[in-house]
Order: C-alpha cells, then structure tokens, then sequence
C-alpha cells in the first residue's frame, strides 16, 4: 500500500464508513429473514408512502451520473450544467408520471424487454433484451470504475487492484442481501449524502467567499486561462442559458436547439421513461395514483440537487490548485484513476481540501453507497433480463426454478467481471458524462422512439418495433464515431445530443415507413398498450377525485413544472 | 420494536419503520460528529474557520429528532392480516403485488 494517498482518513472516517455498512447490511439481513410480519410488509411495498418511493425514485439515480459526472460537468462547464435537472430530469420526470406510468402500472410488465414483448412480438423483444442487457454491463463499468476511483484515492492501490476490490465488495453487497431492502437503502442513502454535500457545498462557498467570490473568481479564472485551454467565457459558465461550452454549438440558436431537443427531449425522456433500474420504484407503491405520483414527488428534490452537486464542481475549479491548473489546460498528475488529475476528480479533490476527518467520512460513506448500489442495480437488471428475458425464452425453455437461479446467480458473478472491463472503457473517458450520454444516445433514445410511437399509433407494426430499434442504434453509434473521427466537430456533450437526436429521428422515420408496408396487429391485442385502444378508466385511479388537489398527480406536477420555470430564469 | 397487543390488534412498525431508521443513523452520525468537533482538532485551515464536524453534527440531531418525532406522532399500523408478497424470488428488490386481472 503506498502511503501517498490522494485522500487522508483517519480512524474517525472509516467509523463513520463503517457504521453506514453495519446499517445496510443489518437491514438486509432483517429483510432476508423476515423476522417479523412487519418487515415483511414494508418490503412487499404496499404501504410505503409516496415521499419514501419518490426519494427512492431520484436516489437510484442519484449515483455515479449525478454526484461525480455533474460536479465534473460543473468544474468544466459550470452553471449550464443545470440543464440536465431542470431541462434534461424534470420535465421527463413530470411526463413519465402523467402520460406513461399508467401504461407500466396497467400492463404490469416488470421489464422494458417485457414491454416491447407485449406490443411488438418477438424481434423487437429479442432486440431489446440484448441491448438493454449490454448497456447494463456499459452503465455497470461506469459505476465500478468510479468506485474503484475512491477505493484508489483512500487507499493508494494500484487502479486495477481497486478495480477487482470494488468488484468484489458488490458481489458481497448483492449477496448478502444489501438489494433485498434496496428502498429502505435508497432512501438512507439520499440522506447521508445530502448531509455529507450539503456542509460541502457551504464550506466550500465559505472559502472562495461566497457566491459573489465564486462569480469573480471564475470570471478571473476565464480572463487570464491561455486561449489554447479552450475554457468558456464567464459569461457562459455562470448563466444557464444558452450553454454555448455544454452543447459544443458556437451559435447561441443552435445551442438552445440541441439542448432541448437533443437533451431535454430525446436523452432525457428516453432515459427517464424508459430505465427500469428507476421505474421499478414507481412499481412498489400501492395504486396507480401512488405510482404516478412517486415520479412527480421525486421531482421536487431533483430540482435542488444541482446546488449541492455542481457548485461544489465550480467551486474546486477555481478553489483546487490541480484543477485550476487542469482547467487552463495543464495535466496535473495524480487523480483517482491513477494517470493524471481528470475532471471526474473535481468532487473527491475538493472533499480533500475543505472537509476536516469525520465529515469526510460521511461524505466517503455517502458516495461509495451510491455507487455501490448504482451498480449492484444494474447488475441485478442484467441478471433479469439476461435469466428471463433471453435465457429461458430463447436458449432453455421450460426448466425448473432452481436452475433459472442459479442461472441468475452465474450470471451476477459474470456480469461483475465483465464489468471490471467495461470500467476501463469509462475511464478513458476525461468527463464520464460524456461517455454516459454516448451511451444513452445509443440505447435510450431509439427506445423511446420506439416506445412513444407504439404507445400512441396503433399502427405501428412489430416488424417496424425492431426495424426502428436496429437502426436507431446504429445511426447514433455511426455519428458517435464520425465525431471521434473528426469529421464532426462537437466538443462539449453536443456530439452525444446530436447523435441521440439523429437515432430519435432515424427511429421514427423508418419505423412509419415500415409500418405503412407491413402488417400491424389486431386493435384487440392492443389494449393497455395503445393510448387509443386503453379506456379512460384504466389509466386514472378512481379514487383520486377525492383526494384533497394537493395529493392529486396533475396538480402537483403544475406546481413542479412552474417551480422549474422560475428556476431556469432565475438563473 | 413492535408493540404486540393481544388479539388481531393492529400492531406499529417500530424499529422498522423507516423514518426510525432514518432517524438512528442520522443520530449516530450526528452524536459522532458533534463529539468529534467538540473534542477533536477542527481543522480550521481547511474550512475557513467553521467547526464544520460540531455544526453538521447539531444539524443531523435535530433532523434525526424530527424524524424520530414524526414516527412517533403518527406511526404506521401494520394491519394484522399481512399478505406475503408473491413476487419472483430472483428480483431481490422488494416489489409490488401483482394488481389483480382486470
């Protein structure tokens, strides 16, 4: 073990670490043996109140991509970052709770390869599970790559040493039960690491003297960065709109354009409405009402988490001496991944510099369980979709339970290793963001293409479902590597925009063209699948009509969307 | 932890509901911190001169104390007749019942 450490801890930190494990893994044990009934009937879901599924909603997500990817975002970028919650989360946030939830809740799929299944037949299905299955192990990586980064930072171990370690600290986690409760998890672990950002956030002003020595030293940072570092002008880092760095558009027009369409519509409906790893929380709760809500609800606090995870990312680059040096175009060394200080280390750089022993412990606890759980959730989606999806409905039919799960379980330990290569693929990428939307370009957005063009056009035939698919996919991945090639010049996220919006298109055009020559499926098998084809009284919950307006699903997301409006001038 | 009355009296979740859980580890985390900004050395040239452990320390008590508070006030009644959930064992997350076919 080297004893040049990126990160000090002490004893205290690696108690508090400690005794945040001893609280997961007792939960999971309580859960596993299911000491008493209540247990039992917290964790089969049906009482869990909505604030509990809607933290759990945005905690699911608020792992790798939100605390390391935003705050990395914010250190280049720095306040257009906001996009991806107020323009790139919320709004799809609000959709999936209105429009799509009734459809999940009503057909009771518990996959996105079941739903596609359900409407579209076998290619579409078959297409679907392998692509969500590969993206599973991609997103997995991204995870256990910035997990293996901490373990790195604490500890000084070679990176693949920490690569192998953190692998295995998941396959324990998984195993010992630590999924079992993944709500009550979830929401423990919005709280440690709200608690732990929270004072970061503030200490972190406190040190460059508030938000106005924030301003003045980004605006001087800008004025005296050497032309080749490429950094934005003040001006753009500091005010939302129009993001000109973020989207890698010179033209303002067309900077506005790409994020919205590019993130708000394409990458972010296509992520939030179709990712299982999050939707599946909406499924716990009791009514169709408590369903849609959970999305709504969640939106809420969405809203805020910027403040706490990309101010810190502005913050250290004007406040770390490597990332200043970094930002104007030097390369410090060091880092967590071992060559060379990167913008994924804004964050654990800045916890080095500001938090005294103890609160950097919790903020270590805060975000090795999210990372920890960001990919053991991926893992046991793969393990789903591979066992049920693909194995038994095309490789061997009709076996008895204890081989699907044992299935399951080698496909758990495969999935970890294979995961421990595709982290290295993350980690050569500067700003993991990136990648994370390359990648959700590839497999969301042609997905939701095909998703809300079968929701709402009954039409459209199941040769089209796995046509639009297809092609989507490889379109995005074309532009992908045209960009890498050169040939389109889009720094910033713009490429990945442009790709996720070329598959979005490319998906929707054929997918009409080929439903217009093929033979779509009968009106009766449509129902609960097909806006058209559903009754009214399927996708509302009767019972809300007399629930006070505050606890009704469109109110309250009037109120999310216009608190998200009053955001997006105010800043 | 559940307050078991005779009969098929509703009994309350206790220990295991989550605003309690919630509760205990902010508690736990909140009493180490406080201790440690007491006691420990604070750092002051990392923080600007806040006893950063000492205040987040308070601050995590007094929401480990509303959310204790909160449990208390208004617990969660475990009905006495609690189905088990048939959901697929290979899901380990907790899931919910299949609504009925309509």
């Amino acid at each position: 073990m080297s004893s040049d450490t990126l990160i000090n801890a002490s004893w205290l930190d690696y108690l508090l670490v400690a005794i945040y494990f001893g609280f997961v893994l007792g939960i999971g044990v309580m859960a596993r043996r299911q000491v008493s009934d209540s247990i039992d009937f917290f964790l089969s879901g049906r009482s869990l109140p909505a604030w509990v599924t809607g933290l759990a909603f945005i905690s699911a997500n608020l792992g790798a991509v939100e605390i390391m990817g935003m705050s990395a975002n914010g250190a280049q970028f720095g306040l257009p970052t906001v996009h991806y919650f107020w323009v790139g989360a919320v709004p799809a946030m609000l959709f999936l709770g209105v429009v799509m939830m009734p459809f999940y809740y009503g057909s009771k799929v518990r996959s996105v390869p079941e739903f596609m299944f359900k409407r579209f037949g076998t290619g579409a299905h078959l297409v679907n599970a392998i692509s969500f299955a590969v993206a599973q192990l991609l997103i997995a990586g991204v995870n256990l790559a910035l997990l293996a980064g901490i373990v790195h930072a604490l500890l000084g171990w070679p990176i693949w040493v920490a690569l192998v370690v953190a692998g295995a600290i998941v396959l324990s986690y998984i195993t010992l039960g630590g999924l079992s409760a993944a709500i009550y998890n979830e929401v423990l672990q919005f709280f440690v690491i709200v608690a732990s950002l929270l004072p970061l956030t503030l200490i972190g002003l406190h040190r460059v003297g508030g938000w106005s020595g924030l301003t003045d030293k980004i605006t001087a940072a800008a004025d005296s960065a050497p032309a080749s570092a490429g950094v934005a002008p003040a001006a753009q880092q500091l005010e939302s709109w129009p993001g000109q760095a973020l989207s890698g558009f010179d033209s303002p027009l067309f900077s506005v354009i790409g994020i919205v369409f590019g993130l708000g519509f394409v990458l972010s409906f296509g992520y939030w409405t179709t990712n299982f790893v999050e939707v599946q929380r909406a499924m716990a709760s009791d009514s169709i009402s408590a369903a849609r809500k959970t999305p709504i609800i969640g939106a809420f606090p969405k809203m805020f988490v910027p403040f706490i995870v990309i101010v810190p990312g502005m913050v250290s680059a004007v406040l770390v001496k490597e990332m200043i040096d970094l930002k104007n175009g030097g390369s410090p060394a060091g880092g967590a991944s071992g060559d060379g200080v990167a913008y994924n280390d804004a964050l654990l750089l800045l916890m080095r510099d500001v938090l005294p022993n103890g609160l950097l412990g919790l903020a270590i606890a805060g975000l090795l369980a999210a990372f920890m759980a960001g990919m053991a959730a991926n893992i046991s989606a793969f393990n789903t979709v591979f066992s049920y999806d693909l194995w038994q409905r095309y490789i061997r039919k009709n076996h008895s339970d204890d081989y699907y799960l044992r299935i399951g379980r080698l496909a758990t330990v495969a999935a970890t290793v294979i995961a421990i290569f595709t982290a290295q693929i993350a980690m050569g990428y500067d700003n993991v963001m990136n990648y994370l939307q390359t990648l959700f370009g590839f497999f969301n957005a042609p997905l939701f293409a095909t998703f809300i063009l079968g929701m709402f056009w009954k039409r459209m035939t199941p040769t089209a479902g796995w046509v639009g698919l297809v092609a989507g996919t490889l379109s995005a991945i074309a532009v992908d590597r045209l960009a890498a090639a050169g040939v389109i010049d889009l720094p910033g996220q713009g490429a990945a925009f442009l790709a996720a919006s070329t598959a979005f298109v490319v998906d929707i055009v054929l997918s009409i063209v080929v439903s217009l020559v093929t033979k779509p499926k009968p009106a009766s098998e449509l129902k609960g699948l097909v806006y058209s084809e559903t009754p009214r009284e399927d996708r509302t919950d009767p019972h809300e009509a007399a629930m006070p307006w505050y606890q009704r699903t469109v109110p309250l997301a009037g109120i999310a969307l216009v608190m998200v409006i009053i955001l997006n001038f105010a800043f | 932890m559940s307050d078991d009355t005779t009969g098929g009296a509703p009994h309350k979740a206790g220990a295991f509901d989550i605003r309690n859980i919630i509760g205990a580890l902010m508690g736990v985390y909140g009493i180490i911190l406080a201790l440690a900004g007491l006691f420990g050395e604070h750092e002051p040239e990392k923080t600007g001169g806040v006893n950063a452990n000492l205040w987040t320390g308070i601050a995590l008590i007094v929401v480990s104390a509303a959310f204790i508070g909160w449990a208390q006030l208004k617990p969660i009644v475990v009905p006495a007749e609690v189905e088990r959930p048939d959901d697929d064992p290979t899901r380990p997350a907790p899931q919910r019942k299949r609504p009925p076919a309509h």
